[in-house]
Formats: C-alpha cells, structure tokens, sequence
C-alpha cells in the first residue's frame, strides 16, 4: 500500500503533505476526482508539524482580524466533528496578567462575539480553579472554546480518506519540474528521493500546496508570489503543565500560547522573518529559547522548574498582497491563486497563506478552483463527513479489536485508541504483537507494524509522527533501536534500518540542543553512551544500505513537533 | 563517625578505589545513591581506542598523543600500564573474570552485531581477539520470545561477516510467559530475577533443544543478577560454549560486576552506605572536614582524613547542567568548561561534543580546587574529571579504574 505505482495521467496532481495538501487529496478525491498525492519527504514534514497544535477559537484574531476569527471558529466546530481522535477539547483561557492592560478585554470579548466566538469574562478565581497551572497574580480572565489538535493525525487521517477515495499517494517524491506545453501546466517530474529515479506524470491540473516551499514551486513555472517567511520557535516541557490552553489577553506577541497535547505542554511562539533561502535549515537560537522561557513562566510560574523536552520552528508561509511587493500589509488569511487568471499559465493553481486551523477550509477553496476549471459540478462534503479515525462519534460504542472480552483495554490500546481512533481495528495486537517499543508512549510492536504497512511510515521519523514514538522524556533512547529492529524486519533491510537509527538520533538531538541543560542534557548524553559507547554506532563506518539512503529532511536535518 | 577515607559515589571508579584502600586495611566508606554508569556497562571496558579520531593499536604508547590535561598524561605512561595490569586483577578478588590485556586490544561483539576494540571483557561475553578465528563456528542465536532489546538480525549479520554459520532462534519459558502478561515487563532485569534456580533447567533443554548442531550459542546478557552462579549453573547444564551479547540497559552484567565488588569491598570491612548522597561538606582552610548526608541529617557529620568524589558525569548527576553555567552539585567545585551554550554542543550528534570534556579542575595529583584553592585532601576520579572525551576516546572505563587504583596507590603513600 505504501509502494504506489502512479498511473500515467490524474485530473489533479497535488503538491505537498502537510494538512492543506492532505485535505485537498481529500477533498479532491470525494469529489470524484482521480489524485495524485506528492510529497518530497514525509506527511507533515514542514509547517503543519512545527506549530503549536492548538485548535484556535479564532479569539486570538478577533481584535487584529475578523475574517480569519470567524473562519477559525467555523473550522473549530467543524474539527471538532468531523476529526474528533484528533482534537482534544480542552477549553482555553485569555489571562490578563498585572502587567497588561485590563481595558484590553472588553475590547477582544467584543471582537470575539462579533465573530462569533463565546467569550465568557470570567472571576480570576474561577479561572485558577479551572486550570491552577496559571499564574495566580492574574487580575482577569476570559473563556473561549480553543482546544488542541494533533497536526500529525489530522493529516495521516486526511491522505487516508484521499487513499480511500481512490487518491494515489507517493511520499519521498520530489517535484522536480513542472512539465509544461504551450504556457500550460500538464503535469509534473518526479524524483524518487530514494532511488534517485525520475518519472514524469501527467494531469489536467497541478495544484500547488507546498506552504513556504510553494514559492519554490510557483518558480518552476516562471510565476513569483511574494511570500514572506516568518519563523516561529516553540518549547515543549516533559509533561502536560496544564490541561486548558492559556493564552496572554493582549495584541499578539512572543510566546503567549501554552498548549496542554498528548503528554506534553507547548510553549509558542517567537516570530521573526527569515530569508527564503533559509527556510530549510530553521534552528532555535538560545535567545529564542531565552525569550520563550521568560515570557511561559509569566503565564505559568511552574515552567521554570519544568524539564524542557526540546526546542523546533517552523516557518509560517506568509504571503503578501500582490499589489504591495513590499510585504507590508501581509495577511494570515487564506491564497487561492488560479495562475491561468493572474500570471496566463493555465492548470496550475497555488493554495497557501492560511493556517493548520483552517486547512479545511483551503482544500474546499482549492477544490473549488479545481472543479470550475475541469468542468466538474461535485458539492464539497469535507465539513460534513467524519475523518477515518473518527467515524464512530459515540464514546460508548463497543470496540471491535484486540481483546475485546476485557471490558478494560491494555494501556498501550487504550494509548493506540487514542491515536487512531477506529482505525485502532487494523492494529493487530495479539501475542508477539503487544510488547511495548516504546514506553514513555506507550506504542506497541503492533501499533508499529500497522504505521510501517498502512499509514506511509518507511523510516523512524515517520513511525515518530504516526504513533508518538520517542516523543516523551527519553526522546527516543531506549525504543529507537527496538523500532529500527522491527522496521529492519519489515523492510526487509537492516543495514538501511541501522542508517535511519543514525538519522533519527541526530534528529532527536537537534530539537534538543538548544535546551540541552538538567534532565535533557543527562538523556543526550545517556543516549550517546548507549548507541557510540555500548552499541558502537558510528554513521560513518555502517555498510550502505541496499536501497539508497532515505532523506528524512531538508539538509541539515530539520527539527518536528515532539 | 571518623573513617580514614570517604568515597563519594559507588560506581566503577569509586568502587575500585574503595576495595583497594580497604584491601590495605583503611576504615573506608563509599558513599553511594545506587545507580551508576556500570548500569548500562556493555560488560567490557576500553582502555584508549582512539586518539583524535585516529585508532590506537598500542594504547599505552598512544598515551603520548593525548593533550597534557587528560587524565592519563598526568598519571605517565608506565603508571598507567603497571596500574592497567593490576586491574584484572582486583576484578578475578571479586570473582570478576576479565579477559585481554593493555597492550593488545580484542574485539566486543556489540549488541547491533559490530565488532568493536577493547582492552577488558567479562569472561562469558561474546568477544575474541581475531573474530575470523575464534574456536567456534556454528553458532545459534537464542532469542526470547517477545524480548524487543535483543536484536538476532543485526548479530547475524556481524558474525557471518566473520565467517560463521548463523541460525536465529526463539525460546520462551512458562516463567517468561506470564512475565509477558505485562507489556513493559520483558526487561532486562525483569527476566534476569526469572531465569534462576530450577527455571535453568528447563531453559537448558529448550537451549539444547534449538541449539542443534551448532557448536556456541549467543544469547542475551539477562542471566545473573548477583553473582556467577546461574551462568556457571547454566554452562555446566548446556554441554556448549554459551557466549552473551550484552543489551540495552539495564545491563544485567554491570550489576552484577557492580554487585561482586562491593561484596568484596563490603568483605575486606568496607562500609557501603546505600541509596544516601552527600549534600555539603565542612572545609577549614584548605582541607574537607566531614561531609553530611542526606539521610543522616546534619547532626551526623561523617569525618575523614581522606577524601575522594567519584560522582561521574551528568548522567550520573556529577555534574549538573544549568542554562548558564555548568556546576558540580555537591560542593560546588571548581569546572572546567566553555562559556556559552552554543560551545557546548556539536550538531552532529556523533560528532564530538565539547561538554563530554567538562568537568572538575585538579592539580596534577587530581587534587580538586574550591573557589581558586586547592583542596588537599579531596581527590576527584573517573568520569566526572575534566579533559577527556572519554566516549570518542574509549577511554572511560580505563580513566575510572586507572585514576582510581592512582588515587588510591597517592592516599596510601
């Protein structure tokens, strides 16, 4: 399933696997469309897995951006249907702290209601009660429904419903060329980033869905759209600080969102501009870290003795309006660019701008555009039909896997449970299948073997972002070689499973450097003992592997989510 | 309480130091929390393997190469290889077999299947001076059932490399089953409280069994907690050589090397104070007094003439880590390290790391400083010094028992 062999001509080629991507497969696909899914590394590679995982009410926007606050909460109460395995409702709160202005909140709760947000101004007692990880010198606060979603689920679960809606999917590809005839877009060039092979592909339609990197893609064809990269960093702390999202009631600024998800708190964000050229080799610098840190600690005190887990960016793509070339009045909103209409290149179209809240609503925009140029009269049902995984919406309903005589599941399926949602039925747990890989989050050899054969997982990144492995306190030290094991056997290819161990060790470390003080440092340095020291690892004398090497990133290898 | 020496911290190097300062009749303590680097010991130990990034054949003559302030440089050449060579020896006084010497390394079979150079092994490990011509040729690998730190594939790999015939087998046990019962049970330790007694008996005739005509048989380091006996046990139950691969921790043969020696320590009149830790000392003027535990409070100062911190690096919480600075905890010694964060790190994870090399200052005598003053009688030994890339170098275990058997050889002259 995961070795798609492409047929030799798509009404659409989309290009990129974070969540817009994804959900435009997706929807594309319900809409009776034949689609090709391409990604030049893996499902949630760049931005979407580099945020904050936060289901934005939307009241962060209210002041500063009506439009963008009304679609976020419209998208909010979509999620929260249509993906519930991968939202957790959470609540959120707009903390008021002695420093900032208290005339600021009758201000964002009006703008709030005017988008129809339910912002509820609440006692400051009340909202210590409510989540007593926030700092008690707050002198107001506000309830808003912000919750936390897990990019990486929401966008396996979106290629799945592409996949099973007939959408072909092949990860590892990159876009090379865009193959073009008479100013016309037909299709694409593909390079195998594993074999180094290069295919060419046609279609009616490309539509470009690569965020920040679909600036490099537009240039393929010649066309220039102003994007502006901003990179935000975040922190995320060893367990869940808190339990409801607590945001700073001011205008926007550095590090005011903390973010309760899985077993961890998020600290977010910092945001600064950097050069296109750049945008692959985003690293948290220790002033970043300092201000993160600084500013988490006014909104929760306990963070300052908390062990930090690691530090990523990621780079928003930003795109600025076409009349202002200066990137003045650039906007958060949503860029859906038909090039036939704006630069005379027919069959391509660019989705970007936007945010992870809002990807659903992208890919309907996209979809759209795609249906009205190849003639195609489909209604989009995205808002409306739950996401594989989250089909079954009542809680009660009987589980149809594993053991199902006990009426309390086993950790690791409850954990699995939570991850997959229904789809948790593929997983086989039985006998050899139930020992834990990974201890801190809870993930079976089973869970493992389903990520490697259904979900697109070829690598231990991947296993990373589809089951949570090696995202809790041990970061990956004790369970990578118990995976590069499996994956070893899966594959067919050990000595390709013991280069990947060496990738997802540095790329464990990057996201760690940054804070690697306390705890952190004392695990960096267990792991380097364990995998140099006890097991004799050194990337440079392994023998190669027989497929060639699998790019896990962009060079230098790039830091994700947890 | 009045000893003639203390020794904070009961890992490899403060264990060592203890059996010989009480082998010489010295009212010794080792103050211990309980957890040590030997717990994740691949059960060999590396005298010197590389010399920047080069390796080393001969490790005391590569000695020379390494910069002034390493450890070894300050104890010379010909101490080092007369203190090396007495090294297996305080080892086989605790029932410790050790195989090799310093002056030509052997080969560790790691627990992904590579073969890697070293000075010391537990005599039941898999290793051999020329892999391509060990005794045994055939072998069988015996895996557990449902036992995930343990990997056939990779071992497989790395003995037909040198020429074996492999064959990979799974085992399992009744015991093992209902240990399997809990996911997170089937650990080293986990099964190593399992595999003794009359449970060595029927694994025997399951290794007999899958073991057919293969003349050794590789199996996972997960038998014998405390002592010999259930490895002995087993060798005399299987008519085969049985060698063992050492796992991802917990190493079940470190604590077991760690176990021997502090009953020889405790033996020869040592006292082991387990699970406390130092948490402040009492200097006059350029001498440590008594240093105060945790768990006897502050009322019970513990005296001696003689000290020796032996905390090692920061996974041993010798050293802690702080945003801004690097500190040793417990006295808050002079450290050797780069100022800023950024020069602490490589990005490479396998590159070299410029923290592995902090640690406390010491004079030649690694006589340790407090605020820009020497401390007479407080030694600093193995990991927690400062100026050796110990894992780069291969050097830690060498650099714990070496400057050990140093400190000790300086407090008894």
């Amino acid at each position: 399933m995961n070795h798609t062999q492409p047929t030799p001509h798509y009404d659409v080629i989309v290009i990129g696997a974070g969540a817009t991507g994804a959900g435009t497969a997706r929807d594309c696909a319900m809409r009776g469309l034949k689609v090709l899914l391409v990604e030049r590394f893996d499902f949630t590679a760049g931005a979407t897995g580099r945020n904050h995982g936060l289901l934005h009410s939307g009241a962060r926007y209210a002041v500063t951006d009506q439009e963008s606050a009304s679609e976020c909460i419209r998208e909010n109460m979509i999620l929260r249907k249509i993906a519930s395995h991968c939202v957790e409702e959470t609540g959120g709160l707009f903390v008021t702290l002695p420093d900032d202005d208290l005339a600021y909140q009758s201000t964002f709760v009006e703008s709030c209601k005017k988008a129809g947000i339910n912002a509820e101004i609440i006692d400051p007692k009340e909202a210590i009660a409510l989540e007593p990880a926030v700092n008690p010198a707050i002198i107001g606060a506000v309830k808003v429904p912000d919750g936390a979603v897990d990019p990486f689920r929401l966008t396996t679960a979106n290629a799945i419903a592409a996949r099973r809606n007939g959408a072909d999917i092949l990860t590892y590809h990159e876009v090379t060329k865009l193959n073009m005839s008479q100013g016309r877009v037909t299709g694409v060039t593909l390079r195998d980033q594993r074999t180094g092979e290069e295919k060419r592909i046609d279609s009616d339609l490309v539509i470009n869905a690569g965020g920040i990197w679909g600036h490099g893609i537009c240039a393929l064809a010649g066309i220039k759209v102003n994007m502006f990269p901003a990179k935000g960093a975040l922190l995320i702390f060893g367990h869940r600080v808190n339990n409801v999202v607590i945001n700073r009631c001011r205008k926007p600024a550095d590090a005011d969102i903390l973010v309760p998800g899985d077993t961890i708190s998020l600290i977010g964000t910092t945001s600064s501009r950097v050069p296109y050229d750049q945008v692959d080799n985003m690293e948290v610098t220790p002033e970043e870290v300092d201000i993160l840190l600084r500013e988490g600690c006014q909104i929760a005190p306990a963070l300052a003795y908390t062990r930090i887990l690691r530090a990523y960016a990621g780079v928003r793509p930003l795109v600025a309006a076409d009349n202002d070339p200066s990137g003045r009045s650039i906007s958060r909103g949503i860029v859906c660019l038909d090039h036939a209409t704006r630069d005379g290149v027919e069959g391509f179209i660019t989705i970007t701008g936007g945010k992870l809240m809002t990807y659903r609503l992208m890919a309907e925009w996209a979809t759209d555009l795609a249906c009205k140029k190849l003639g195609r009269d489909a209604k989009c049902e995205t808002a409306t039909t739950p996401l594989p995984g989250s089909e079954v919406t009542d809680s009660n309903a009987p589980v149809s896997h594993g053991k199902r005589h006990i009426i309390e599941l086993p950790t690791d399926q409850k954990a699995a449970q939570g991850r997959h949602g229904t789809m948790t039925a593929d997983i086989d747990f039985e006998a050899n299948n139930e020992s834990l890989v990974c201890e801190c989050e809870e993930v079976s050899v089973g869970e493992i073997r389903y990520a490697i054969r259904e979900l697109h997982a070829n690598n231990l990144v991947n296993l990373r972002r589809r089951t949570r492995l090696g995202m809790g306190t041990c970061q990956g030290c004790l369970c990578a070689c118990r995976a590069a094991s499996i994956l070893g056997n899966e594959l067919g290819d050990h000595a390709h499973a013991l280069r990947d161990l060496c990738n997802f060790l540095n790329e464990r470390w990057k996201g760690m450097l940054p804070v690697a003080w306390g705890q952190t440092l004392v695990e960096a340095q267990f792991s380097s003992w364990l995998y140099e020291g006890v097991c004799g690892l050194d990337p440079d004398t392994l023998p190669p592997s027989r497929t060639t090497e699998t790019p896990t990133h962009a060079q230098p290898s790039s830091t994700a989510k947890a | 309480m009045k000893y003639d020496t203390i020794i904070i911290g009961g890992g490899l190097s403060g264990l060592v130091a203890g059996v010989k300062l009480a082998s010489a009749n010295r009212k010794v303590a080792i103050i211990t929390s309980g957890q040590s680097a030997l717990h994740f010991s691949s059960g060999s130990f590396s005298l010197l393997s590389k010399v920047e990034g080069e390796k080393v054949s001969d490790p005391i003559e590569a000695l020379a190469k390494l910069p002034e302030a390493h450890p070894y440089r300050k104890i010379g050449s010909e101490n080092v290889r007369n203190l090396a060579s007495d090294v297996p020896h305080l080892f086989a006084k605790a029932g410790v077999l050790l195989n090799g010497n310093a002056s030509e390394c052997h080969y560790r079979l790691t627990p992904l299947g590579l073969w890697e150079p070293t000075w010391l092994t537990i005599d039941t490990l898999a290793a051999c001076t020329d892999p391509r011509n060990c005794p045994w040729r055939n072998a069988v690998i015996v895996n557990f059932k449902g036992y995930l730190d343990f990997y056939p594939e990779y071992l497989a790999d790395g003995l037909n490399k040198m020429g074996f015939t492999t064959r990979c087998e799974e085992v399992t046990l009744p015991e093992l089953t209902r240990l399997r019962k809990s996911t997170s049970e089937m650990r080293a330790a986990s099964i190593a409280k399992v595999l003794r007694g009359n449970t060595l008996e029927s694994l025997a005739a399951e290794l007999l069994r899958v073991s057919g005509d293969a003349d050794v048989i590789f199996m996972p380091a997960v038998i014998g907690l405390k002592s010999n006996a259930e490895t002995d046990r087993l060798s005399q139950l299987v008519d085969k050589a049985i060698r063992y691969v050492p796992v991802i921790p917990m190493s079940v043969v470190g604590v077991r090397a760690e176990s021997m020696l502090r009953r020889l320590f405790e033996s020869l009149g040592g006292t082991y104070l387990l699970g406390d830790s130092v948490k402040s000392g009492d200097f006059k003027g350029n001498r440590l007094q008594s240093v105060r535990t945790v768990n006897l409070g502050e009322n019970t100062p513990l005296e001696a003439d003689q000290f020796i911190l032996a905390t090692g690096s920061f996974f041993s919480q010798g050293l802690v880590a702080k945003p801004d600075a690097i500190v040793e905890p417990v006295f808050g010694l002079d450290v050797e390290c780069t100022a800023t964060r950024p020069e602490r790190y490589n990005k490479d994870f396998f590159g070299p790391q410029a923290y592995m090399r902090f640690g406390v200052k010491t004079d030649s005598d690694f006589r340790v400083s407090l605020g820009g003053k020497t401390i007479e009688n407080l030694r600093a030994i193995g990991a927690i010094l400062a100026g050796a890339d110990a894992l780069k170098e291969g050097s830690g275990a060498g650099i714990a028992t070496i400057t050990a058997l140093h400190a000790a050889q300086r407090i008894l002259s």
